[in-house]
């Protein structure tokens, strides 16, 4: 109920072009020049710049800055969800590692001949678990067209199922949340078994080449950071589009006070199913991506505390706003992969302390210390 | 290049006549021998092949004990042909039946070998007159020696051995070995008597054995009875026992869920940090073991580690309540996630403290062992008491809510909380011990959890899907539903666990009960908690 400040008042809409009706001049400058960073200054920083020099950007910051950026695309698919609909999800890291299996299926196959056993067809661990022939569910996940199909779906087919028996019954709150995690546990679990045909607790890792192309080479991991960024200010965008669109305003009503959505005669059900699976679908993608740049995948991506992370960067860098929790992944994610290195020790407790300061002092999180979204 | 041939076939004749003579030996009357024992003639026949076989069945007869090491010299290889008749004893070599020591050059030595076949009958012999003597340990060896490899040869001395037996285990052993033996008896009233005894020990496989090679009808009708009844009893037996390891699970699922069930289920507080609260109980009572170790008061260490565990806990939940839950009230999303990290801190903490590895917390000596309920039913003494222990708690804290007046005030902050606010009730205090206590008894069910488990900073982590599902299942407010989510959680998950595997089990449960709550949602939202209205 805190969260009603983002007002229900209607946005003063001027006649302007698509894009000024999103955000501002400064604020489209701002994000065009963190995307030209990304997309432009990263990749001519990292091939054209020898390695010597204080200028070049190392494989180890294309990798990160492309895994923060996969990350960020999940918290703006998680702020859809709670920051605007107030479902609070703490499943997301299923429908990421979905996508990110669904990607690691293609790049297995694609490893062909080149694995330990040789073997043209099945990937390693099938061969080490003496299988003859790939499971029924591996048709075609030599194709990558088909792979990066299952990427939207399978999540997106989870969630609308998963979706529509939990809000059709009026689950909702914490008792929500609290299934949401009992659904990543329960598939981290299944994921575990080697009979699931997925690699048990290795994952898929090993990965040699995509269409062709192999994945240790800097031009591949340009185009993939290119691919993510890009991606990532699609989805900002559309996301924008969305919650500024009516349907951006029932689902904040709905967060606000659903039982009044519900008696002025909208059927939340629908809406909440819409964007519940709009946002796995986004997660499956960015799990897609993610794989090819870190280089594994296994089930520890669905252990509920990977999801209670995402929600965390969203939280940190300011709820129903989309930018913050863009801004909150990269915060996030940037510190963890600096103190796991340098302090290990340190990094539980200051992901702690994160969890407990955020919740406590900044119910806004940090984008909300300088910027209120609905002053227009 | 004929004698050559003779020369080989000779011991196999040899053979050949052995095993033909050695059934008509053991079945007809003895002829008048000579009395068994150590007398210079006995051994002279031992050691001869064509007379050993007769010798041997009568020493077993006779059941001389006497003979038990010259018989384990013979089997292991340590019998010399005389004149006279050398023994080998740990590396000395002495005549064999005076037991003075002899002189002879070894290499002059010839060693009486024994086939196969002898060496079977030998070892039945001398399991046989080990029945006789020597500790309890090895008489129930030499019982299991005659079950491996049963011959209805010894029966009269396996009999002799029951007659005589003190120690009730053994007894219980060689009873099922008479059996055993006595179903090879020719005589068919014999192997009646000894269906029935296997019946009751159920000894299937010997009863299917001799399923197989039975003639008489009446003893193969009373062989077919006795392997269906076997059957059932084996089938009950394994009933039994999952039910139990299900309660058993459900205890320690009511035990984690218990104070779930008065933060979540009444006070409407999501606390994630709930499974820690059981890790920190489960190392209260490690530190608590470790003071107690040498003293001579050590069994008794769980008297003073539950004080101790409920005290830790509750502390810690305290402080909890007092820096985050207490700030966050009517925010249950935001309670969520702030006590997920106060649940990482707490982890860390104790892996900074005690180190991430596992620490070693022993039964006392009273809570080892088990129950014996029938031959393949053992009940652990440790999750007995635990079970016990839960419907302990579980009483406890329906007393505590219902029969006190802290119950009470809780009661009426959780109903109303403005109303009880203006009567007079401290409300913030009121919170305070409520969530306190609620975080102690998952100290307690951590004390238990100690007992039959790994210890390590990780331990909580496990219990926290967990125990949620069975408040969410029980539906919120309630202790008779949480105590019976916990204990059909434990059931279904242990009954589905033969079928379909323990990970497959917990999968399908996970499923069932996020079906569950579809079917019945309004089971949940019942209650008129704090923190459960939203929007």
């Amino acid at each position: 109920v805190s969260t009603a400040s983002v007002a229900l008042q209607p946005t003063v809409v001027e006649p302007a072009s698509p894009g000024r009706r999103l955000y501002p001049r400064p604020v489209w400058t701002i994000i065009l020049a963190v995307y030209a960073v990304l997309a432009i200054g990263m990749p001519v920083l990292h091939l054209l710049v020898p390695a010597g020099s204080a200028l070049h950007v190392s494989d180890y910051t294309v990798t990160l800055a492309g895994k923060i950026l996969c990350y960020a695309t999940v918290a703006l698919a998680m702020d859809l969800v709670w920051g605007y609909t107030g479902i609070l999800s703490l499943g997301h890291g299923l429908f990421f590692a979905l996508g990110g299996y669904a990607m690691g299926m293609y790049l297995m196959r694609a490893i062909g001949r080149d694995g330990v056993y040789g073997d043209p067809v099945l990937p390693d661990f099938m061969v080490f678990l003496d299988w003859k022939e790939l499971p029924w569910y591996w048709t075609g996940s030599n194709h990558l067209l088909q792979q990066a199909l299952l990427v939207v779906l399978v999540p997106g087919l989870l969630a609308f199922v998963f979706g529509w028996f939990a809000f059709r019954s009026r689950i909702r709150g914490v008792y929500f949340s609290i299934i949401t995690q009992a659904l990543t546990y329960a598939a981290m679990l299944l994921f575990f078994r080697n009979q699931t045909g997925f690699g048990g607790n290795n994952g898929f890792t090993d990965f040699k080449r995509i269409l062709g192309f192999p994945l240790a080479s800097p031009r591949t991991r340009v185009v993939l950071l290119v691919l993510s960024a890009t991606l990532l200010l699609s989805v900002l965008v559309a996301c924008r589009a969305l919650v500024l669109s009516k349907v951006g305003r029932v689902l904040t009503a709905i967060r606000d006070a659903e039982d009044r959505v519900r008696f002025c005669g909208y059927d939340p059900v629908s809406f909440k199913l819409f964007v519940w699976t709009l946002s796995a679908a986004i997660c499956g993608i960015a799990g897609a991506l993610y794989v090819p740049q870190v280089g594994i995948i296994n089930p520890s991506e669905m252990s509920p505390a990977n999801s209670v992370e995402i929600a965390i960067a969203v939280a940190l860098g300011g709820r129903g706003t989309l930018l913050g929790p863009i801004l909150g992944a990269a915060l996030l994610h940037g510190a963890k992969s600096v103190l796991t290195v340098a302090f290990p020790e340190l990094w539980l407790f200051v992901l702690g302390l994160m969890f407990i300061l955020v919740t406590r002092w900044l119910p806004r999180g940090v984008l909300g210390l300088f910027w209120r979204e609905d002053r227009t | 290049v004929p004698s050559a041939e003779l020369r080989i076939r000779l011991p196999l004749l040899l053979l050949v006549f052995a095993v033909a003579a050695s059934p008509a030996a053991a079945a007809q009357p003895p002829d008048p021998h000579p009395r068994p024992g150590l007398d210079a003639a006995t051994l002279d026949r031992l050691v001869d092949p064509e007379t050993r076989d007769e010798t041997i069945a009568s020493l077993v007869e006779g059941t001389d004990v006497r003979a038990l090491p010259l018989l384990r010299a013979l089997l292991e290889g340590n019998l010399y042909r005389g004149p006279p008749v050398l023994l080998d004893r740990q590396g000395t070599l002495e005549d064999a039946l005076t037991g003075a020591p002899a002189q002879v050059d070894r290499d002059q030595l010839e060693q009486v070998t024994i086939n196969n076949r002898v060496r079977k009958t030998l070892e039945r012999a001398v399991a046989a007159l080990s029945l006789l003597q020597g500790t309890p340990a090895e008489r129930l060896e030499a019982a299991h020696v005659l079950q491996e490899n049963p011959s209805a040869e010894v029966l009269p001395a396996v009999q002799k051995a029951l007659a005589a037996e003190s120690s009730g285990e053994v007894r219980e052993t060689l009873r099922a070995t008479v059996a055993m033996l006595a179903l090879a008896s020719p005589d068919a009233g014999q192997r009646l008597t000894a269906v029935e005894e296997l019946r009751k020990a159920h000894a299937k496989r010997q009863l299917m054995q001799r399923l197989e090679v039975e003639q008489d009808p009446a003893v193969l009708a009373a062989l077919r009875e006795a392997v269906r009844d076997v059957d059932l009893a084996l089938q009950r037996a394994a009933m039994v026992g999952l039910a139990f390891s299900g309660l058993s699970l459900g205890s320690i699922l009511l035990l984690a869920a218990l104070g779930l069930a008065i933060t979540f289920g009444l006070m409407g507080v999501i606390n994630m940090a709930h499974g820690e609260l059981l890790m920190v109980g489960a190392y209260a009572t490690w530190l608590v073991q470790a003071a107690f170790r040498g003293t001579r008061h050590f069994d008794w260490y769980l008297l003073a580690a539950l004080p101790a565990s409920f005290l830790a806990a509750a502390l810690v939940g305290a402080l909890l309540e007092i820096t985050v839950v207490r700030k966050l009230y009517g925010r249950p999303l935001e309670t969520l996630l702030a006590t997920w990290g106060a649940s990482l801190l707490i982890i860390q903490a104790v892996r900074v403290a005690f180190g991430a590895q596992n620490v070693e917390v022993s039964n006392p000596s009273w809570m080892s062992g088990g129950v014996t309920l029938l031959p393949d039913l053992v009940l652990p003494w440790n999750r007995i008491v635990i079970l016990l222990f839960s419907a302990g708690v579980l009483l406890g804290v329906w007393l505590l809510l219902t029969r006190t007046r802290l119950g009470l005030l809780v009661r009426a902050v959780t109903q109303d909380r403005q109303r009880a606010a203006g009567l007079g009730v401290r409300t913030p205090r009121v919170d305070l011990l409520a969530f306190a206590i609620g975080s102690g008894i998952a100290g307690l069910g951590g004390c238990a959890l100690s007992q039959i488990g790994n210890v390590g900073p990780e331990l909580g982590q496990g219990f926290i899907v967990d125990s949620f599902m069975v408040v969410v299942l029980g539906g919120v407010g309630q202790l008779a539903g949480t105590t019976i989510a916990a204990a059909s959680l434990g059931v279904v998950n242990k009954l589905l666990e033969p079928w379909a595997g323990a990970v497959m089990a917990k999968i399908v449960v996970l499923v069932f009960v996020i079906l569950f709550i579809q079917r019945r949602p309004q089971g949940l939202f019942a209650l008129r908690g704090r923190a459960l209205e939203e929007g």
